[in-house]
């Protein structure tokens, strides 16, 4: 059987980043294949040079033995490519059909024939099983419809292969079984099928081959009968250079920071945080390991007064705290490293000096009243620039001049340089060079050592094994299990973290 | 610092860019209209700033500019685009036009500042119902303020046609404002352009210095970070309406206090709308709106006598504000200065 697609060797590079290094992936007609990895591994960047969304820097794509050339998506289209987008790209207020034909619709003298458009959908959706109703509104179908619709809309122009960007990433479990047995349907019907997911459950059941992307080289391929969740969470999460931390004995004392019963909603209104009880000690790191997408950024949120809490308590030094804004919460004593430093860590075109201060504007000696003192500003800037190792010519230099990396040791200084008994860090080195991680890394250790406690959330593994002081691994909502890690075994918590003990979802 | 530098250029470079880029297109105007481009802006400048009583007339041209530049300015800076400057502006000059006139007796020092205090109240008044809806509701402030601006404008007509019509005339306008409640001049200049400028450099130190300026600013420039940080977008939404209406309605007030002297609804037309322009020309600094309104300022008043002497017909002003306010608006020119855009965002996006 010849291949459908066949990429080789393809590199591409964003400025300092190399999304994709020599990545190779073949896809037969009928073939489901699962393109796994963490977020930023290169993932989207990939499907992107195949569908001519991105122009890669080197490297091969042929579509039936035939070469395509870069970054021509209307070519690509022709070609039998069609792509379902995580985002969705339909109108909101026009019906199923109008959105079906949008570009491309059937006419007479110049008339849209809208019959003849339904007529095609009904009969579209009965050929692929999709059953939709022709005349919905977009924008008052449920999620799983709106996509059935953009799926419809790839298969309403022949294609061969088939791309889905996190199909899953918006659905209900229900919609998503749904959704994996559409998408089986389709693939007996000899439609080449690559989806990206981070979900190791669909690529279990779903895939034939999985590829999995790590840093934006080639981790592995396999399939699902010859490897386990756990040796798919290894190679997804497992980093070539293991960076070595140097890190002395914990201290630990009383309790910190204590979760008790705390249920979290996401986006979705759906439990993310199912009655999950945590705590951290003063001079300790605990870490949270856990396939991203089992609550970790809802179970920051809440503590960090981002998201609101269903149920459940939260301690910080022993003292109950409501649910608060995120200033009311650091107030209370956490400093917290956000998830997203672009978003929420600093404000891009502000100097690095008033960066630092972000959260303490207008309190002394940063502000007299209403007055702002800029030379404490300054001076404050310039002293965390130095004991921060912030790269950079001048503290008065806009943020949005700093590479990644200085970025975040701007928000790490912020944050614990005000030495508060509680600290949050979220995905503290997630597109970081090497250097700051080290540095980062070392800082953590250090205000650990002297008396705080450190809950550390991180998608990469080696991260969590070689700083925390406890691990406790986060699966579906709820931890799983808590070692010392002294004793923890990569292994195991593979195993756990692909959620072969206890209870899944 | 080189980094500063260049940013720091960039500010000054679009907007002169966008003036020079304007006036060649203009020239290209007035060349088809048969008239010697060169000779025209000639013409149109010597009036401007060629002589004293030249550049009296276009700093009280300028003066409503400036005020008008700020109300739109300040908003700018919280990422807000207040349309609705014209609408605050008429509603300054005839809240402080029936308080010009219904005072009888106070002296000049209590009248002129009571009266500019109704044009500040009234005008921030329009304002605040756009910063409620959107700082509660969502409701996008392009939309409310230029409802708001046909709101203000038809209530206007009738308040200066009806209840507040100066008896037996026909001309639809207020009374007279009493003696004590006329601003006056000084020096030659009139006494509102002093105002003018001090109100600039107050917001431009509000902005520096300032922790109520540090928090609008921030939420112009990232509302999550700021909100994250603990600044209270509503309140930062609401008040820099707030500001901004008042010095809008200010703007109105000053008009009718140093020049008409009376509310007359088609006195005050477009110099709310011209605000805009100022603060984009400006991109958004309180003391940049200072030269940008000079140079508009000017440009209006010197107009007529362009025609007269040039044989151009006003309108190429309009014309040639027109295009600066696109040059410096579109982001044609950014991307010939190969820079990535630094700084204040220029408006809100239309669906947050």
């Amino acid at each position: 059987m010849t291949n459908l697609l066949e990429v080789e060797n393809l590199s591409k590079r964003f400025g300092s980043v190399q999304a994709n290094h020599e990545i190779s992936l073949t896809v037969k007609p009928g073939e489901i294949v699962a393109l796994l990895g963490e977020n930023g591994a290169g993932k989207s960047t990939l499907v992107k040079a195949v569908i001519g969304l991105v122009k890669p820097d080197s490297g091969v794509i042929r579509v039936k033995g035939e070469e395509l050339p870069y970054g021509d998506t209307a070519e690509a289209i022709a070609r039998g490519i069609g792509m379902v987008h995580q985002h969705f790209q339909l109108v909101p207020v026009m019906s199923v059909t109008e959105n079906l034909v949008l570009g491309d619709e059937p006419t007479k003298f110049g008339f849209i024939q809208m019959q003849k458009a339904k007529r095609e959908t009904a009969e579209l959706s009965k050929r692929y099983g999709l059953a939709i109703d022709p005349d919905a509104i977009i924008e008052d179908l449920p999620v799983g419809m709106a996509q059935r619709v953009e799926i419809l809309k790839a298969l309403r122009r022949d294609v061969s292969l088939l791309i889905l960007d996190e199909p899953t990433a918006v659905l209900t479990p229900q919609e998503t079984d749904e959704l994996l047995e559409v998408l089986r349907n389709l693939a007996k019907k000899g439609v080449g099928i690559l989806f990206i997911t981070h979900k190791l459950r669909e690529v279990m059941a779903l895939a034939d081959r999985v590829v999995v992307l790590r840093n934006g080289k080639l981790a592995g391929s396999t399939t699902p009968k010859e490897s386990s969740e756990s040796q798919l969470a290894q190679l997804m999460v497992g980093r070539e250079v293991v960076l070595h931390v140097e890190k002395g004995p914990g201290n630990p004392t009383g309790a910190a920071l204590e979760v008790r019963e705390l249920e979290v909603l996401d986006d979705r209104k759906l439990e993310a945080v199912k009655g999950l009880s945590l705590q951290v000690n003063a001079g300790e790191i605990l870490g949270i390991a856990g396939v991203e997408g089992n609550g970790q950024r809802e179970l920051v949120e809440a503590i960090c007064g981002m998201r609101n809490r269903r149920k459940g308590t939260v301690r910080i030094a022993g003292k109950e705290v409501p649910n608060l804004k995120p200033h009311e919460v650091h107030a209370a004593g956490v400093s917290h490293i956000p998830e997203d430093r672009e978003r929420h860590g600093l404000v891009a075109s502000y100097s690095i000096a008033d960066n630092l201060v972000l959260n303490r504007f207008d309190q002394e000696p940063f502000a007299k009243g209403w007055i702002r003192n800029l030379d404490a500003v300054a001076s404050n800037g310039e002293e965390l620039v130095e004991r921060y190792d912030i790269r950079t010519p001048s503290a008065s230099a806009p943020a949005s001049s700093l590479s990644g990396g200085n970025k975040q040791k701007t928000v790490v200084a912020r944050e614990l340089s005000q030495d508060l008994p509680v600290v949050v860090a979220s995905q503290p080195t997630r597109g970081v060079d090497v250097g700051s991680i080290e540095f980062i890394h070392k800082q953590l250790i250090s205000a650990r050592d002297r008396g705080a406690a450190v809950l550390l959330v991180s998608a990469e593994l080696d991260e969590i094994l070689s700083l925390s002081d406890r691990v406790a691994v986060l699966y579906g909502g709820k931890i799983v299990a808590t070692f010392d890690s002294k004793f923890a075994n990569r292994d195991e918590i593979g195993r756990l973290m692909a959620g072969s003990q206890g209870a899944h979802s | 610092m080189a980094i500063l530098q260049r940013v720091k250029l960039q500010t000054l470079s679009i907007p002169l860019l966008s003036l020079l880029i304007a006036f060649i297109f203009g020239s290209l105007l007035i060349a088809m209209q048969g008239s010697n481009p060169l000779f025209a802006y000639q013409v149109l400048f010597t009036k401007a700033f060629g002589s004293i009583e030249g550049i009296a007339t276009t700093l009280a041209k300028a003066t409503p500019l400036i005020l008008s530049g700020l109300a739109v300015a300040i908003c700018l800076r919280a990422g807000l685009f207040n349309i609705g400057a014209q609408g605050q502006l008429i509603s300054g000059a005839l809240a402080s036009a029936w308080a010009g006139y219904s005072f009888v007796g106070l002296p000049f020092l209590i009248h002129i500042p009571l009266a500019l205090l109704f044009g500040a109240f009234f005008g921030s008044f329009v304002a605040l119902v756009a910063g409620l809806l959107k700082a509660y509701r969502g409701v996008h402030e392009v939309i409310t303020t230029i409802m708001l601006n046909s709101i203000v404008i038809a209530l206007a007509d009738y308040l200066a046609s009806t209840p507040f019509k100066e008896p037996d005339q026909p001309i639809t306008r207020t009374p007279k404002i009493e003696e004590s409640a006329r601003i006056p001049d000084l020096f030659g200049l009139p006494f509102g352009f002093f105002i003018a400028i001090a109100i600039s450099v107050v917001f431009w130190w509000l902005m520096r210095r300032t922790t109520t300026g540090f928090r609008i600013e921030t939420i112009g420039r990232n509302r999550n970070a700021g909100w994250y940080a603990g600044i209270s977008v509503k309140r930062v939404i609401i008040s820099s309406m707030l500001l901004g209406g008042a010095t809008a309605g200010i703007a109105g007030a000053v008009e009718t206090l140093s020049i008409t002297g009376r509310f007359e609804p088609a006195f005050n037309a477009g110099l709310g709308f011209d605000g805009i322009t100022v603060a984009l020309l400006a991109r958004a600094n309180p003391l940049g709106v200072i030269p940008a309104a000079i140079l508009i300022g000017g440009m209006r008043g010197a107009a007529s006598t362009m025609q007269f002497r040039a044989g151009v017909a006003p309108e190429i002003v309009d014309l040639l504000l027109a295009l600066i306010l696109f040059f410096v608006t579109a982001p044609i020119l950014l991307r010939l200065l190969k820079r990535k855009e630094e700084g204040i965002s220029l408006s809100s996006g239309w669906s947050n």
